[in-house]
C-alpha cells in the first residue's frame, strides 16, 4: 500500500491545490488553483521540487494530520499555529513529519490562506489537467477528515531550512492598472476610489473578496447595463451597491458588471490573504511601471530556492537529519519555476 | 462615438476585440468567426482565447510581449474580410435536446408564454421548433447562452429571483435560452427540462458544447423523460447529435 497523508480531523475549508487549469476560459472554467500562488512557490522551493506539485489549502484553520510513512513537510501561506507531537513547528520551513506523529495546524494568526506541502507533492489523480479542486465548478471538494492522501512514493527532501516570505498577510497598498472598462467610470470616481481606505468584508472567497468603505459607492456612468465581458483575475467589480470587488482565482469567466480597474498579479496574494478587517488602499500605476514590477517579482520567485536558509536550533531536525539522507532532493537555484 | 472592431488591453492578461457594445447576431458571428481565424493563425504568444457574446479574448503575457506586437497581426486579421459576414466556422455539431415544457418540472412556461403574449400551446409549438446557437459559455462550466429567439421572446427577466432552477433546466428571457449547469437561483423563467449535462468533470470531453454550436429543443411527455433519466449515463440526456456540414 502506497504511504499515505491522513487527516484526523479538518477545518472547514480545506482543499487541494496546485497551480490550476489554463486553457478553459472559453468553456465557462475560471483557472482556479491557490488563492495565494506565490505560497506554492515557496513551498515548491523549500521542499526543493517543481512548483506544480499539489498543496493542502487552508482557509482561517488547518487540521490534524499523520503520515503513514516518512516524509517531510513545507508549511507556508498565512501564518498558523502548528506543532509536531505537541512540540511548535516554524512557520515559512520544511519539517521532518515521521510515520505516526501527529501534525497538528491551528487557527492562522496572520493572513487567510494557509498551505500544507509534502515532499512530491500529493499524488491524487489529474482531473482535466490538475489536482486543484475548482469548489465554484464542482471539480473535487472539500478535504474531510478521515480522507486519506496519496503521497507520492520514494519523494524525500531536506527538513529544516526556512525561507523568508515576502510580507503580504498585512493588506497595505494593492497595485492596480487600468483595464478595458476603467472609462466606464470617471476621473474623478477613480481618484475617490484611489484615496478610499477600504476594508476586506468578511463577505469573500475564492470567487472574489468585498471590500467594504465608508462614504459613497463607486458607481459608472451610464448605469450598469454594459454587455458580459471577460473576466480576468485580479479585475475590480462594481456591483449594485457600489462596492468594489476584487475577482479571484474562481471567479466566473464573464462578467456585466464594470470593472474600474485590475490588480497586478504580483500583488493579489496580499489581497487574498487580507483577512476579514484588514486594511487595504488601491493605487492605480501605469502599465510600464506594472510590467517593472512583475519582471521583478518572477526574477524574485525564481530566486526562492537560493534564500534557502538552515533552521537553527531545532533539535527534533538536528536529530532527524541524522536519520534522514542530508543531500536528498537537491535544489537548484538555476532551475526555473516556470518551466513546467 | 467609437469605432468597431475595437481592440484594447486587459490589465497584463491581453487583448479584446470586441465588436460591439450590445448583443447582436453579427457582432456574435463575427466573434466567432474570428476566434476560429484566431486561433488557425496559431501566434504562439496567445496562450489561450475565449468569446463572450460580442468580443473575443486573446491570452496574452504583456509582461513579457508587448501588446503592439499582437495588435498589429489582429489589425492585419480583421483587414482580410468583412467580419459580421464572415460564414460560420467549420467543425460545429447540432445537438436535439429532449425536453419537457411546463408541468412541474418547468413551471414557469404559461407565465412565460403570457408575458410574450402566446397561448402556451403556441409558445411550445415555437420554442420546440427554434433553432438556436451557441453565443458564449459561462457563469457556470459548459453554460451556454442560446439564440436567438423570435423577436416575440424578447421577454424581460422576472423581477424577483427563483430560489433556484435544477441542473438541465431551459430558461427564457432577452431572445435567449440558457440550460443550466447547475442548481442556481436565476430571474429567467423556467420554460423547459431536459437531463442534458453541460459539464461532465469527469468525462473524457468535459464540455458537452462549444461556442457556435446549434441546438434544438423538441417536445417530449414527462413518461419519456423519466425514462431517459432512469437510463442515462452518458450526461446527452437522450439527445441526438448530427456534424453541421
Amino acid at each position: 500500500m502506497s504511504a499515505e497523508l491522513m487527516i484526523r480531523a479538518a477545518g472547514p475549508a480545506m482543499s487541494l491545490q496546485d497551480m490550476g487549469r489554463q486553457g478553459y476560459l472559453v468553456f465557462g472554467l475560471t483557472r482556479g488553483g491557490a488563492a495565494d500562488r506565490r505560497a506554492l512557490y515557496e513551498g515548491a522551493a523549500l521542499l526543493g521540487q517543481p512548483p506544480d506539485c499539489a498543496a493542502i489549502e487552508m482557509v482561517g484553520m488547518g487540521g490534524t494530520f499523520e503520515a503513514t510513512a516518512d516524509t517531510v513537510i513545507a508549511l507556508t501561506g498565512a501564518r498558523m499555529t502548528a506543532t509536531r507531537d505537541g512540540a511548535p513547528l516554524v512557520w515559512n520551513a520544511s519539517h521532518a513529519l515521521p510515520a505516526g506523529a501527529m501534525l497538528v495546524i491551528g487557527g492562522a494568526q496572520a493572513g487567510t490562506y494557509g498551505y500544507l506541502h509534502v515532499a512530491g507533492g500529493f499524488d491524487a489523480p489529474l482531473q482535466m489537467g490538475a489536482r486543484a479542486s475548482h469548489l465554484n465548478a464542482g471539480i473535487g471538494g472539500l478535504l474531510q477528515a478521515g480522507d486519506a492522501l496519496p503521497l507520492c512514493p520514494g519523494q524525500t527532501a531536506r527538513s529544516g531550512y526556512f525561507l523568508t516570505p515576502e510580507d503580504r498577510l498585512q493588506g497595505g497598498t494593492v497595485r492596480v492598472v487600468t483595464s478595458f472598462q476603467s472609462h466606464h467610470f470617471s476621473e474623478e470616481t477613480r481618484v475617490r476610489f484611489a484615496e478610499t481606505g477600504f476594508r476586506r468584508d468578511p463577505r469573500g472567497n475564492r470567487q472574489g473578496v468585498r471590500m467594504e468603505a465608508d462614504g459613497d459607492g463607486f458607481f459608472a456612468e451610464g448605469g450598469l447595463s454594459i454587455v458580459s465581458e471577460v473576466i480576468t483575475t485580479g479585475d475590480i467589480q462594481v456591483t449594485g451597491d457600489g462596492a468594489p470587488y476584487v475577482l479571484m482565482c474562481e471567479s466566473q469567466t464573464t462578467g456585466g458588471y464594470p470593472r474600474i480597474g485590475t490588480v497586478i498579479p504580483s500583488d493579489l496574494p496580499r489581497v487574498a490573504q487580507a483577512a476579514a478587517g484588514t486594511a487595504l488602499r488601491f493605487e492605480f500605476i501605469d502599465h510600464d511601471e506594472a510590467i517593472a514590477i512583475e519582471t521583478r517579482a518572477r526574477a524574485d520567485i525564481k530566486a526562492l530556492a537560493s534564500r534557502i536558509q538552515p533552521l537553527i536550533r531545532d533539535p527534533y531536525d538536528i536529530a532527524d537529519l541524522l536519520r534522514y539522507q542530508l543531500v536528498g532532493g537537491v535544489i537548484s537555484a538555476t532551475a526555473d519555476p516556470f518551466e513546467t | 462615438m467609437t469605432d468597431f472592431p475595437r481592440i484594447s488591453t486587459v490589465g497584463l492578461s491581453g487583448i479584446i476585440v470586441s465588436f460591439a457594445d450590445e448583443m447582436s447576431e453579427p457582432a456574435n458571428r463575427a466573434a466567432l468567426a474570428f476566434r476560429a481565424a484566431v486561433n488557425d493563425e496559431g501566434w504562439p504568444e496567445v496562450s489561450e482565447t475565449m468569446m463572450s457574446l460580442v468580443s473575443v479574448f486573446l491570452s496574452v503575457d504583456l509582461v513579457t510581449t508587448p501588446p503592439e506586437t499582437i495588435e498589429d497581426r489582429v489589425l492585419a486579421l480583421l483587414g482580410r474580410q468583412d467580419w459580421q459576414a464572415a460564414p460560420l466556422p467549420p467543425g460545429r455539431t447540432l445537438w436535439h435536446v429532449p425536453t419537457v415544457y411546463g408541468t412541474d418540472l418547468a413551471p414557469q412556461l404559461e407565465e412565460a408564454a403570457e408575458v410574450a403574449g402566446l397561448d402556451p400551446d403556441v409558445a411550445i409549438r415555437q420554442l420546440s421548433s427554434a433553432r438556436v446557437r451557441v453565443l458564449t459559455l459561462g457563469f457556470a462550466p459548459g453554460q451556454p447562452y442560446l439564440g436567438e429567439l423570435p423577436e416575440v421572446w424578447n421577454i424581460p427577466r422576472q423581477q424577483g429571483l427563483t430560489k433556484s432552477v435544477p441542473s438541465g433546466a431551459l430558461v427564457a428571457a432577452i431572445r435567449q435560452l440558457i440550460i443550466f449547469t447547475a442548481p442556481t437561483p436565476t430571474g429567467w423563467r423556467h420554460v423547459g427540462q431536459t437531463a442534458f449535462r453541460n459539464f461532465r468533470p469527469d468525462a473524457p470531453h468535459p464540455f458537452a458544447l462549444a461556442p457556435g454550436d446549434e441546438l434544438t429543443f423538441p417536445a417530449i411527455e414527462r413518461s419519456a423523460y423519466d425514462r431517459l433519466t432512469a437510463m442515462d449515463t452518458t450526461g446527452d440526456g437522450g439527445a441526438d447529435k448530427e456534424a453541421i456540414a
